[in-house]
């Protein structure tokens, strides 16, 4: 039951963006738009500063995931349908993972096209190790969403609810931040040191197992009015 | 008011003009010289920052899960003396530090947890602020996650090297430098408990008001 209604929400949410693609496109431009301005803030007399590409990369994933958390929510406040889907006969738990699973989807596609790009502006060997970077993006970006989603969805019946999501997610997110930027950097030296890379692996595996965790229990309360 | 309030308040007041002399005559500190002095506000302060930032986080807990009014007053007003604490310790720490290590700001363990700590109580006040109708529920949600941060931020800059004086200094110090520090600890201490007093009330007499209103209008 409860895997059940994670994919039906997973996969209206997936229809509905699928028929417009208003948030892929809209936070795809503005990541690039980031890696751009930073390109243009931090390359001087045609080179790169070195082991900026982490720093880049990480910034533009949680620039453009915020867009996406707010975007995505706004949506169901436009026409009601958050309440919606509260009033329906199914766990909150199971509504909090289907539109976690659908951000955390979102923002990996992005990440699809990011990375190369970052890898290629800033001179970055960031693909030689696709599958640790894979599995230092789905860790960092399942930590992001986790908080991200939790914090966007009670925001959406308070006011000014656009400034207040960056305002509280940043603080909150740092250490998926620093481990996400650290475990990058560690990758993208000439001798990769595993026991550093590992270490973050391990922060991160268990900020994103207590985030996920709290906010499971905490939806509920939360959202209840 | 408790009746306790005032006759604190006045000891309270007296203990802050003492507090300066006692200071004063306590000797000057080999390598630091004047500057080590800050140690006796910064310390005392950064105390009860932290004091007041698990208060706010208990206090929330039982807000977001109990539903009491009173637990939520009382988060708020231990958030914002978060606020003005951290402010505090903030500001006196890279006085300090510029002396003592040569810079304003490391990004070592304990300046940036503190920072962030101090960042989650101002985003706590925002969201009070500007939240809207609601915002009491969300808020002790945010101080509930803030806390879960701690140790994350405290781990995750561990890894860097720290240069910041460990909890251990204090025990070891000398009776000269101890009793004024143990002077000023009490009198913060005291001082806290006064302001958190009072803001809960203030926050009491608005609710009552609100109240008030409400019942006015049926």
């Amino acid at each position: 039951m409860f895997a059940r209604i994670v994919w039906l929400v997973l996969r209206k949410d997936f229809t509905v963006e699928v028929r417009s693609l208003e948030i892929v496109t809209t936070a795809l431009f503005f990541a690039v738009s980031c890696v751009l301005i930073f390109a243009f803030a931090l390359v001087q007399e045609g080179r790169a500063p070195e082991g900026g590409a982490a720093g880049i990369l990480w910034i533009a994933i949680a620039f453009a995931g915020t867009l996406a958390l707010g975007r995505t929510f706004e949506r169901e406040r436009q026409s009601e349908t958050l309440r919606a889907l509260l009033l329906a006969p199914a766990a909150r738990p199971a509504i909090y993972v289907g539109k976690l699973l659908g951000i955390v989807a979102l923002l990996l596609g992005a990440e699809l096209i990011l990375v190369p790009l970052v890898a290629l502006l800033f001179q970055a060997p960031l693909l030689s190790r696709p599958l640790w970077l894979a599995i230092i993006l789905v860790l960092g970006t399942l930590g992001f969403a986790a908080v991200g989603t939790l914090f966007a969805a009670m925001l959406v019946r308070a006011r000014s609810r656009d400034v207040l999501l960056p305002v509280l997610l940043y603080p909150i997110t740092v250490p998926v931040i620093i481990a996400g930027v650290r475990a990058t950097a560690a990758l993208l030296q000439p001798e990769v040191d595993m026991a550093i890379i590992s270490f973050w692996l391990a922060l991160l595996t268990c900020f994103d197992v207590v985030f996920v965790t709290l906010a499971l229990w905490t939806f509920e309360p939360l959202m209840t009015d | 008011m408790p009746k306790w309030f005032t006759p604190a308040a006045i000891v309270c007041g007296l203990m802050f003009a003492v507090a300066p002399l006692l200071i004063a005559q306590a000797p000057y500190e080999s390598t630091m010289g004047l500057v080590q002095k800050i140690f006796y506000v910064h310390l005392p302060s950064a105390w009860v920052f932290l004091l007041s930032a698990i208060i706010c986080g208990v206090a929330s807990v039982r807000y977001l899960f109990g539903g009491n009014p009173r637990h939520d007053r009382l988060a708020w007003a231990a958030a914002e003396l978060v606020v003005l604490f951290g402010a505090i310790t903030l500001v006196t720490g890279p006085l300090w530090a510029r002396k003592a290590w040569g810079v304003w700001w490391q990004w070592d363990v304990r300046l940036t947890s503190s920072l962030m700590g101090w960042m989650v109580a101002v985003a706590y006040m925002l969201l009070r602020k500007y939240g809207g109708p609601g915002s009491d529920k969300l808020a002790a949600g945010l101080a509930l996650f803030g806390m879960a941060n701690v140790p994350f931020i405290y781990i995750s800059v561990n890894y860097w090297r720290t240069i910041h004086p460990t909890t251990n200094v204090v025990p070891t110090l000398p009776t000269s430098f101890g009793l004024p520090l143990w002077f000023s600890a009490v009198t913060f201490m005291v001082m806290y408990v006064l302001l958190l007093r009072l803001r809960v009330r203030l926050e009491e007499q608005r609710s009552r008001l609100d109240a008030l209103y409400l019942s006015a209008d049926n």
